[in-house]
């Protein structure tokens, strides 16, 4: 009873930790079909906002929360202006853009920062299931990643903003015969894409090694999971986020991590086969 | 068959390449003792690994300061020739290349990665190029042209976990890198538990791309060991600390780390992280002999901001002495020469104390110190003079067998 | 250009790297040569996945799968055999007959896009993974230890084919390397030129036209896929045998992502743009880490930033574009003093608005 608990736990623990790490890039992905290679660098400026201002003594949930998504919207705001905004339609020099992008961010973080960063400590103790042990930080990530849910669903069905940029993406001719801009409307989505995968980088940092090169380890799964989503960026990125969280972590769980990431790249090979238009594509139509 | 269809091919393209090597080597000499010796050094300042290499390449520049401030080596200047291999095994082989074919250095300091070494060491054997590696690792490399100036299983684990066992009980958890060095490593921890009447429990290995450990502490919780031995590596895997800590098992279950803090980690995680954690490599900044005060003094003066100084640094320091110890000794840079030179049993007093090399294994008897990590610094709590790198001389004769190249996984009965 | 000039130009070419490929050894030094001998072998690796991707219309992010399964094919072959002829043949086969099974389960399930992209992502992911956790004893085949993350050190290089007692000199394998990737350029050319090519830029321009006309696309695109993971496997054995080592990190990501900017940069569409682009950015990799000044990531990552806003097409468009935009200026010059000048000057015509 008490294993059983502990490993819902984790399954939703690590579903929560891919549902935020993959949401930006599905905002993005998702709106403007740029395939963001940058993305991982964008988590790991995230991180890196989130403990500097932590260690020159800001609150730490300031930083994890309204530092980092901050630093990196206007990050994605400037690296809209200058680069992407170019490179719309054009898929393949948007991969080459991008991924010379996050070669270049690594490479400047580490020339300022250097090679290792002081962390900062994970707030809240722990608890106890039965026999076992487990952090409250576990629930907070679960907490933060219902909330994002739930607010980026809010924004783009109830806000004028997101209908407009729902029309954007369905049909960017009819939205500027009808007098938007849909130029500013993709500046606006990759700024909140960047901002959103900023937090996840501030939340995931307590609990993660801070180096330049952290976001290498994220951006393959994160892209493999949008895509299995399908293009609803909301239902399609938690029902991955969920299926591929609970494969990952019971297979690490069963076997080791190694056959867990293994486990977690079938499913998704097998996903993509059955529906080739992603989960959302077959059992969420229409919706966000 | 295969050997000698080797070493023809060996021999052939050799003579290939001396008969290349020709012109280069009459000008060198044409120009005269004011000629500089080149040593050749190969380590990662960009990507996944820089994190070890920035330090080693400090360490390199101040010892052939050093050393061309107090004259040279027989007369000559040094030159170090550096390549950034960006994390990247094909660059290895690249520059590898070009140190022994273009550059004709007279040796390289270099590798960090086992498998960093494993894809150079064969280019330097064909090439006849002497190859220093001084970094830790799992042992077992036999080659008349290769040293290694690092420690390795016998000389740090063989300390680490009876004295671990000592503090904590007799049941092991052993999680591990999934690679070579973690395997390796792994086993040898096995070993050690089984001889001094522990028992270990469950060995889990780790992709090292791994950043989520919640099921994993989970499994440890199920099986309630009395020990965490560690050999995990690199940025990412410094979550299962954090994560350990966060989910409060850190009071509760003690760690005993092969790798903890050969970077600084004990500097970057906040202190209720590494509080406790044990460590036994063969230098630490914190050591308190004089020679040590003033390496890490020099070094702090030539890169104030230098994060930490390991055993990584201080055996890429040792490790070029030594060599410009056996050059001494030979009285020239034949490659030959010096290898002879330095099979006498060449020493060097380092920072780490005295360091030896063992003429059959081509490894290096040295001191190793077992310390645990408070308030983020290292307290040395045992030193164990001159350990000589059993492991290694359990499948290594290379005065009874010159012509051996390979690296032995060593049959460990446990 | 008309055909007949056009041929003779890309005969004429391809004499001239013939003649290039047999008078090097004598002109540069043995470093340079090997080097060399590297940067063709990562050409032939650009040309496979500039043919499926430029005249199949198929971006595989994981082109390095078929790369990395010809290496490990002809290093486990090779170290059992002591022979490297059955090895280079299985490094082709190998590859083939996966890139075989994986396209039949995409291209049969119409899987396009993107989608395509993240399957063989996946699998490249997958592979590495596999390969990467085989470090134990028990993980041999034949005689031959798959040895984890450290990889196969020293593996037999190439031999004369059934001899294994004469392996080869840095100067033959330059011969061989250097050869194969002058006849793997000229027989994706005279493929391209055949009906199947034809078939297949049909496809890749529109599939249900090529439907409609009697194609099955899926067939098309499953052998085109097999011919770049056979010559992909080419590749890997020709890499195996310049550093005479594998490991997984083949199989990385940094790997796959690199051929891609190697075509983006060369051009698309063409198969010598992938040869000019991967021999570039090969060079200037190796140059980044010799220099002390700068972090190498903040050099290459600058630079491909640039070149995706300054030229979008990729050199060798760009460069033909120029050419052929000069020679139609140098005709409309020599027509001008007979004729009447109606024609709009092509000066103002802008470059690259084809």
């Amino acid at each position: 009873m008490d294993l059983a608990a502990i490993l819902a736990l984790n399954v939703v623990n690590g579903a929560a930790s891919l549902f935020l790490l993959c949401l930006g890039l599905a905002i993005i992905f998702g709106m403007m079909r740029i395939i963001n290679l940058a993305h991982g660098e964008f988590v790991m400026l995230g991180a890196y906002a989130a403990v500097i201002s932590a260690n020159a003594g800001v609150n730490i949930f300031v930083a994890m929360l309204v530092v980092a998504p901050l630093f990196v919207g206007l990050v994605g705001l400037v690296v809209e202006r200058c680069l992407i905004r170019f490179l719309y339609g054009r898929l393949v020099d948007s991969m080459l853009a991008t991924w010379g992008l996050s070669l270049l961010i690594v490479g400047l973080v580490t020339t300022i920062f250097g090679n290792t960063m002081q962390g900062v400590a994970t707030p809240f103790g722990g608890f106890s299931i039965g026999a076992y042990r487990t952090s409250w930080y576990t629930l907070f990530l679960l907490a933060v990643a219902l909330v994002m849910l739930v607010l980026i669903y809010a924004i783009l069905r109830y806000t004028r903003f997101g209908l407009i940029a729902r029309a954007v993406m369905q049909n960017p001719e009819m939205a500027a015969v009808l007098g938007v801009s849909p130029a500013r409307i993709y500046m606006a989505t990759f700024s909140l894409g960047a901002a959103v995968t900023g937090l996840a980088g501030g939340v995931l940092a307590p609990v993660s090694g801070i180096t330049p090169v952290m976001g290498g380890a994220y951006v393959a799964k994160a892209f493999i999971t949008v895509v299995g989503g399908g293009a609803a960026i909301i239902s399609g990125t938690s029902s991955a986020s969920a299926l591929f969280g609970l494969v990952n972590q019971l297979g690490a769980y069963l076997t080791t991590p190694v056959y867990g990431e293994v486990v977690l790249f079938l499913a998704a090979i097998v996903l993509i086969r059955l529906l080739p238009q992603g989960i959302s594509g077959r059992f969420f139509k229409g919706t966000i | 068959m295969m050997t000698i269809s080797r070493r023809k091919f060996l021999k052939t393209t050799v003579s290939a390449s001396a008969a290349l090597a020709a012109p280069g080597i009459s000008t060198r000499y044409a120009f005269g003792s004011e000629d500089p010796i080149k040593v050749g050094s190969l380590l990662d300042q960009s990507g996944a690994i820089a994190s070890s290499g920035v330090t080693m390449v400090t360490a390199m520049e101040q010892g052939i300061a050093e050393i061309n401030d107090a004259g040279g080596l027989l007369g000559r200047p040094l030159k170090l020739i550096q390549y950034d291999t960006q994390s990247n095994i094909q660059l290895y082989s690249q520059y590898a290349q070009q140190l022994a074919l273009k550059d004709r250095v007279d040796v390289v300091h270099g590798g960090i990665t086992s498998a960093s070494r494993e894809a150079i060491r064969p280019t330097f054997d064909r090439f006849r190029v002497l190859y220093f590696y001084n970094v830790l690792y799992e042992g077992g490399v036999c080659d008349r042209d290769t040293f290694c100036t690092g420690t390795t299983p016998a000389q740090t684990v063989e300390k680490l976990v009876p004295y671990a066992m000592k503090k904590s009980g007799k049941k092991a958890y052993i999680i591990a890198a999934d690679y070579n060095y973690g395997q390796i490593t792994a086993k040898w921890m096995t070993k050690y538990m089984q001889d001094n009447g522990g028992e270990v429990l469950s060995v889990d290995f780790f992709p090292l791309d791994v950043t989520n450990f919640g099921p994993t502490i989970s499994k440890i919780q199920e099986a309630k060991p009395d020990l965490i031995l560690s050999a995990l590596v690199g940025g990412n895997h410094v979550s299962f600390y954090r994560q350990w800590q966060s989910a409060g098992m850190k009071d509760q279950i003690p760690i005993a780390s092969t790798t903890f803090g050969l970077v600084n980690e004990p500097s970057t995680v906040e202190a209720a992280v590494s509080q406790g954690i044990y460590g036994c490599y063969g230098y630490y900044e914190e050591l308190d002999t004089p020679e040590s005060k003033a390496f890490v003094e020099k070094l702090k003066k030539r890169w104030p901001q230098i994060p930490y100084i390991s055993e990584l640094t201080a055996a890429t320091y040792e490790g070029l002495y030594l060599w410009a110890e056996g050059v001494k000794k030979a009285g020239s840079l034949d490659r030959m020469k010096v290898i002879e030179a330095l099979e006498t049993g060449v020493s060097y007093k380092g920072p780490s104390g005295e360091v030896k090399l063992d003429p059959a294994t081509h490894h290096t008897v040295r001191n190793a110190y077992l310390a645990v990590v408070e308030d983020k610094k290292w307290n040395v709590l045992e030193t164990f003079k001159a350990v000589p790198p059993s492991d290694t001389a359990s499948v290594c004769d290379l005065l009874k067998n010159p012509a051996d190249n390979q690296q032995y996984v060593i049959d460990i009965k446990a | 250009m008309n055909g007949p000039v056009k041929l003779t130009l890309q005969a004429l070419a391809i004499l001239a790297a013939c003649v290039a490929v047999a008078v090097m050894p004598s002109y540069v030094d043995l470093f340079q040569l090997m080097q060399f001998t590297l940067f063709c072998s990562m050409a032939v690796l650009a040309l496979s996945l500039g043919f499926i991707w430029g005249f199949g219309g198929i971006l595989s992010f994981g082109q390095t799968a078929f790369f990395g399964l010809g290496a490990y094919a002809y290093a486990v072959t090779a170290i059992n055999f002591q022979d490297s002829t059955p090895a280079i043949l299985l490094a082709v086969l190998v590859p083939a007959l996966f890139a075989l099974a994986l396209g039949y389960f995409v291209f049969y399930g119409r899987i396009s896009d993107v989608y395509l992209g993240v399957i063989t992502l996946t699998v490249t992911l997958i592979l590495f993974n596999v390969f990467n956790s085989t470090a134990g004893d028990a993980y041999a085949i034949g005689s031959a230890r798959l040895g984890g993350f450290n990889g196969m050190p020293a593996v037999p290089t190439f031999n004369m084919p059934f001899d294994p007692s004469s392996i080869l000199f840095p100067e033959q394998s330059w011969y061989v390397t250097g050869g194969a990737l002058i006849a793997v350029y000229l027989g994706l050319r005279l493929l391209l030129r055949s009906s199947f090519g034809r078939v297949a830029i049909a496809v890749r321009e529109n599939e249900t036209r090529a439907a409609l006309l009697g194609y099955d696309p899926r067939l098309v695109k499953l052998l085109v896929f097999v011919v770049g993971g056979g010559v992909a496997g080419l590749a890997g054995a020709l890499y195996v045998n310049w550093g005479a080592f594998v490991g997984p990190t083949i199989f990385a990501l940094s790997l796959s992502a690199e051929i891609i900017i190697w075509i983006c940069i060369g051009g698309l569409g063409t198969l010598i743009g992938p040869i000019v682009g991967c021999f570039l950015i090969e060079y200037l990799v190796s140059q980044i880490g010799t220099q002390q000044a700068f972090n190498a990531n903040l050099v290459l990552g600058a630079i491909l930033v640039v070149f995706v806003l300054l030229l979008p097409k990729g050199l060798v468009p760009t460069v033909r574009d120029l050419l052929l935009a000069a020679g139609r200026l140098a005709r409309e010059r020599n027509r001008r003093p007979a004729g009447e000048e109606t024609h709009a000057l092509p000066g103002g015509h802008p470059v690259g608005a084809e």
